[in-house]
């Protein structure tokens, strides 16, 4: 079981969030331009690193806000969180 | 229309009128008859949720309408007594105060608001309130709940949403105990829960 640290509430247990997949997935500009595959690529295409990843999490059973964590996919070490619209920090 | 007399309980019995956990009253009872533990109802506080930008003008003359800033710090309470403030999320609150005080509260709030963004309701028949009090209080909750509620981190005046036995509840730490807002369609889950949770501890308290 994670121990999550809620960038408000700090550490939760994980059971208290849902996940949200890859961050900073910008939502495209003309949505209506795109092509299928273009919006399918924009949909369905993430990332799927071995190592820091980037990813949302809701901590619905506690502030119910969205916030943003860099975990490590191979040791589920979470490196940092930060706050919806604060860049994403600096990690090794 | 604001008025003064917003604290000033509704005594009036309203018919046919029940609290979710009135069934659960003998058992409360008989469960904390040996000291070390208390259970009990708190039932038909008024619950005010509000949505507010803290920082904006709206907030401030909130928390001067009703006596109590709005606290900003996560997981704390302001105010005590006839009203408190209870941080839920970085804009987010629910007002505690007595049965009854519900319209005038609402009514102060909304006139402060003063047309500005902010999300006033009255969410009263949303929960009702459990208290779990005495020595035992701690290891009662423990068996069900993954914070740290040692004193040092969970004392009096923190408040946190969470889970207890996978139900939601909005946890609020006292100086005897704690009181658990639970949802009313969760409150016989979480009554039966605690009984069961306080068989171990309803004889006296260790020591005693
Ligand atoms: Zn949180």
């Amino acid at each position: 079981m994670l121990l999550i640290p809620c960038p408000w509430c700090g550490p939760r247990d994980e059971a208290e969030f849902h996940y949200g997949g890859q961050a900073h997935v910008a939502y495209p500009e003309n949505p209506a331009a795109l092509s299928d595959e273009e919006w399918a690529r924009y949909l369905f295409f993430r990332d799927n690193p071995k190592g820091l990843f980037a990813e949302r999490w809701s901590h619905t059973a506690g502030c119910r806000r969205w916030f943003n964590a860099v975990r490590d996919t191979a040791t589920n070490e979470i490196h940092a969180v930060y706050r919806v619209g604060e860049p994403r920090p600096v990690t090794a | 229309m604001a008025d003064s007399t917003v604290a000033v309980s509704m005594a009036v019995p309203i018919a046919g009128r029940r609290s979710p956990a009135a069934a659960y009253a003998a058992r409360f009872e008989a469960a904390s008859a040996g000291g070390g533990l208390r259970l009990a109802e708190i039932p038909f506080l008024t619950q005010v949720n509000l949505r507010v930008d803290p920082k904006s003008p709206a907030a401030e003359r909130i928390g001067t309408a009703i006596g109590v800033p709005l606290p900003v710090e996560p997981g704390t309470v302001a105010g005590g007594g006839d009203l408190e403030a209870l941080w839920l999320g970085p804009d987010e609150w629910v007002l505690l105060a007595p049965d009854g005080a519900a319209p005038g509260l609402v009514a102060r709030l909304t006139e402060a608001a003063g047309g500005e963004h902010v999300s006033v309701v009255d969410v009263s028949a949303q929960r009702t309130t459990l208290v779990v009090a005495g020595d035992r209080a701690r290891d009662v909750l423990a068996h069900g709940c993954t914070l740290d509620l040692h004193p040092r981190v969970f004392g009096p005046g923190r408040c946190a949403q969470t889970t207890l036995a996978r139900a939601g509840v909005v946890l609020v730490a006292g100086e005897d105990g704690f009181r658990l807002l639970v949802r009313s369609s969760f409150a016989g889950y979480v009554a039966e829960w605690l009984l069961d949770a306080s068989v171990e501890y309803a004889g006296p308290a260790a020591g005693a």
